[in-house]
């Protein structure tokens, strides 16, 4: 079929911050279903806190102190995130190498706390359903924990070689996009973990 | 020199290449090369595409055929063809095969195929996720197919309800491999939605606005979305599972304050949205076929898309109804009966819209419109029976009789499977470039539509007899003989009918008459390229102006100008207006995506073993990941 042209596309800028990059809206939907993940290892937990006449079953409550801790360091973390995003939107290279290493040295924080909760959660996975689900939510977070920070350590070595472009910059503005769900699915989280148990 | 000089020199555009040198160029950048490790790399959505589908009928050929042993074996009462040990396999690995490893990847797999096409651009949103989900989705298959071969088939049921699944009743690995399979195919559905949502929210033609999306790609994007909040129930079900059989947790043994029902729920929670996953691309499909052949534009768009919608949201309230015998509440017994029948309005009003748009059109009786014909035939009967067992009392009655395998098999063979199989008819030409024999579509046709409800009918009237579901055999004086003789007979010809469709794909692959670029005169943007396409798939972007575009240009496409020749490079625009706002580099083949996904099934193998397997594995899964993504210095990694 013979071709008119209408419209020309040659001026158009080849990367995009937030909603105008197609990579945000893929974090977007990963979030989505991740989001999906925590809300239905919630549920199963609120029913099986429903089903049991007792809880916690068998034990005391967490200590909370190591969650209180992660809450507010993940809190904390907000502001050197933005600051990472905001630099990686001025395209700023020096701003985001260092917020960069900021965020990397706060998740690797994030990721011992997370030992120190598990270990002071008084309940082990295999003594019964109450502490299975304690650990599989936590664990489930955990997960993201881990898997948000990989990706920071891979984007500021990225952000220390030849291969600095415009689009790299578009890449760290995703990764504290996604920071900021693995921070904000925390606080209920949190809430449900240590609060339900002290009820 | 000046700047804009250079930039020309450097990044060839296609403003004012000819057509010759225009094809040369935009080939030798997006062509899929001829080594092993070239074809092992590629991520052209159609090279995956082909793969996923000829995967899936596969596997569809795989869960038909122990369809039929277990037909031959229920044929007679007491036969000796298959023990039980085997038939329990036999019927989990029909229906895991069925809906994890052949219905969700299909439809997902035309969507991969499709949409890209439908949309007028040159690639899937994150092209080496998409390869790196087939690698995943054929490891999982394999997994499970080999495992059955090895006599370590899962039997405990394609719902593998607790505490039957467990680690007290099924020691071993089968269950173990039936819990891995799920994560397998569900890492591979959730990321092949996201490509989909991702496509169709930023990379459609200029001026594809909302209302000019195909009906087929607003089904698939529905799809996408049940997918992303469907499916991690089961994975989270699973998981939990596993954790249970490997480690020793809780979360389903009632002695320590675990519970059976949570199973049941995190399981139709995904179960019956997952009925819609597969129903939902079936009828873009029927909307596709039924568009072409009644010569007009669909009646009520605006409804059918809505109806789409609301089927999406509703088919998240009726997970309950698979639990009426469980002892519910008798409330939450009501509301989800309520929910159940309200789900009929929608689909009804998409029926509706479909048989104005035939009576207003002038149909052409054409293999694709056959199987479309028989799909509302025996859909509605589905329906209807659905309708049925929306009913408290009367699902009590026939829950867990063969009453039960009719109805489902009317609503996921009737509403899934004739539509697709009228849909392979209908882009077999363009797929290969190559038209399907007629005479043979018209014999397949009939012999799968009488073959269906000979198979499929009389199993309505033993569930109401009271035969069970799931028993390797019967015994004579239950009079249950003779039904399922006649049963066994139609599974036959249904099976006869699936053998004369392979036989129509093998011989027009070689054979068939050329089809050129729209056999059918459709009106969707796939058919404005050439059959089979080209790897860039459109020389110049289409710009859109109707929701047909063909039909609303007939003698010269519309086209934008000014992307790259010599980079992969797609066009980006808005979400609602598909206004342009970026030339987006689209990524280059890869060898990682399948490296990861070796990785990644190594991990998952390991697991049903130790636990520990999570732990070492993560390191190559985070190994090859970094390869994926660090850049290699190609003008798409560098712009």
């Amino acid at each position: 079929m013979k071709h008119r042209s209408v419209h020309d596309v040659s001026q158009l800028p080849t990367y995009g911050f937030g909603s105008i990059s197609p990579i945000w809206w893929g974090t977007l939907g990963f979030v989505a279903l991740e989001g999906t993940g925590f809300a239905l290892a919630a549920g199963a937990y609120l029913y099986l806190w429903q089903v049991n006449g007792q809880w916690p079953i068998a034990a005391v409550p967490p200590n909370h102190w190591p969650g209180t801790a992660m809450l507010i360091l993940l809190l904390a973390s907000l502001w050197p995130n933005a600051m990472a995003d905001r630099a990686a939107r001025d395209e700023h290279l020096g701003r985001v190498r260092l917020w960069l290493i900021v965020m990397t040295v706060l998740g690797f924080v994030a990721v011992g706390i997370r030992f120190w909760e598990f270990a002071h959660l008084n309940v082990r996975w295999d003594s019964n359903a109450y502490g299975s689900i304690t650990w599989f939510v936590l664990g489930l977070h955990a997960v993201h924990l881990i898997t948000d920070l990989g990706d920071t350590v891979v984007l500021a070595a990225l952000m220390f070689t030849r291969h600095v472009t415009g689009k790299r910059y578009s890449d760290v503005s995703d990764n504290a996009f996604y920071w900021y769900f693995v921070v904000a699915s925390w606080v209920p989280l949190y809430a449900m973990l240590y609060g339900i148990p002290r009820l | 020199m000046t700047v804009s000089d250079a930039t020309a020199r450097d990044d060839l555009r296609d403003t004012h290449l000819g057509d010759a040198e225009l094809h040369a160029r935009l080939t030798r950048t997006w062509r899929t090369g001829s080594g092993w490790i070239e074809r092992l790399s590629s991520v052209d959505h159609k090279v995956v595409g082909r793969r996923y589908i000829i995967t899936a009928f596969v596997f569809l050929c795989l869960g038909g055929l122990s369809a039929v042993a277990m037909r031959l074996q229920l044929a007679r009462p007491e036969a000796k063809l298959l023990g039980p040990d085997l038939y329990n396999q036999l019927f989990t690995m029909h229906g895991t095969t069925m809906m994890f490893l052949f219905a969700v990847p299909v439809m997902e797999a035309f969507a991969v195929y499709l949409v890209p096409l439908m949309l007028g651009t040159r690639n899937i949103a994150f092209p080496r996720l998409n390869a790196f989900s087939y690698w995943v989705y054929l490891f999982g298959g394999i997994f499970l197919w080999a495992s059955f071969m090895l006599k370590i088939g899962p039997d405990a049921g394609w719902f593998a309800y607790v505490p039957l699944s467990g680690p007290d009743y099924s020691p071993g690995k089968r269950v173990d491999v039936w819990a891995q399979m799920i994560t397998f195919t569900e890492v591979s559905a959730l990321a092949v939605a996201i490509e989909i949502i991702v496509t169709v929210f930023k990379q459609r033609a200029p001026g594809m606005t909302l209302d000019r999306i195909p009906l087929f790609v607003w089904s698939m994007l529905v799809m996408s979305f049940l997918i992303i909040f469907a499916m991690p129930a089961v994975m989270v079900a699973s998981t939990m599972l596993i954790l249970d059989r490997l480690v020793g947790t809780h979360f389903f043994n009632p002695a320590e304050g675990g519970d059976s029902l949570l199973w049941q729920h995190l399981f139709w929670f995904f179960g019956h949205p997952e009925v819609y996953i597969i129903f939902i691309p079936a009828t873009g499909m029927v909307s596709s076929i039924i568009v072409a052949f009644a010569r007009r534009p669909m009646f009520g768009q605006l409804p059918l898309v809505l109806s789409l919608i609301a089927v999406g949201f509703l088919s998240f309230g009726l997970w309950v109804h698979h639990m009426f015998t469980t002892g519910l509440p008798q409330l939450g017994a009501s509301f989800f009966t309520a929910s159940s029948m309200l789900i009929a309005v929608p689909n009804g009003i998409q029926i509706f819209c479909w048989l104005a748009t035939l009576w207003d059109g002038r149909p052409v009786f054409k293999t694709p419109l056959l199987f479309v014909l028989g799909f509302f035939f025996i859909f509605v009967i589905g329906g209807l029976s659905g309708v049925m067992v929306a009913s408290v009392p009367l699902d009590a009655q026939v829950h867990d009789t063969y009453f039960v395998v009719a109805h489902f098999h009317y609503v996921l063979i009737g509403g899934a499977v004739f539509p697709l199989i009228g849909a392979v008819y209908f882009w077999f030409p363009k797929i290969t470039g190559r038209m399907m024999s007629e005479r043979l579509g018209k014999w397949n046709f009939w012999l799968a539509f009488v073959g269906f409800n000979v198979a499929f009918f009389p199993m309505h009237i033993l569930g109401v007899q009271g035969m069970p579901r799931r028993v390797y055999t019967y015994l004579p004086e239950m009079g249950w003989g003779p039904l399922n003789l006649l049963s066994s007979a139609g599974a036959l010809i249904l099976f006869i009918s699936f053998v004369l469709l392979l036989i129509n794909v093998i011989t027009s692959l070689s054979r068939g008459r050329l089809a050129g670029d729209n056999p059918w005169d459709a009106g969707t943007l796939e058919w404005a390229t050439t059959s089979p396409p080209a790897p860039y798939n459109f020389s110049r972007i289409p710009f859109v102006t109707h929701r047909e575009p063909l039909w609303d240009n007939r003698e010269r496409l519309p086209v934008v100008t000014g992307l790259s020749v010599d980079s992969r490079e797609v066009v980006s625009g808005t979400l609602t207006e598909a206004y342009p706002e970026l030339r987006e580099s689209s990524p280059e083949p890869s060898i990682w995506p399948l490296l990861a996904a070796i990785a990644v099934a190594g991990t998952f193998l390991g697991s049903i073993f130790t636990p520990w397997a999570v732990v070492w594995g993560s390191i190559p899964v985070a190994i090859t990941l970094t390869g994926w993504f660090w850049p290699k210095g190609t003008p798409e990694d560098e712009k």
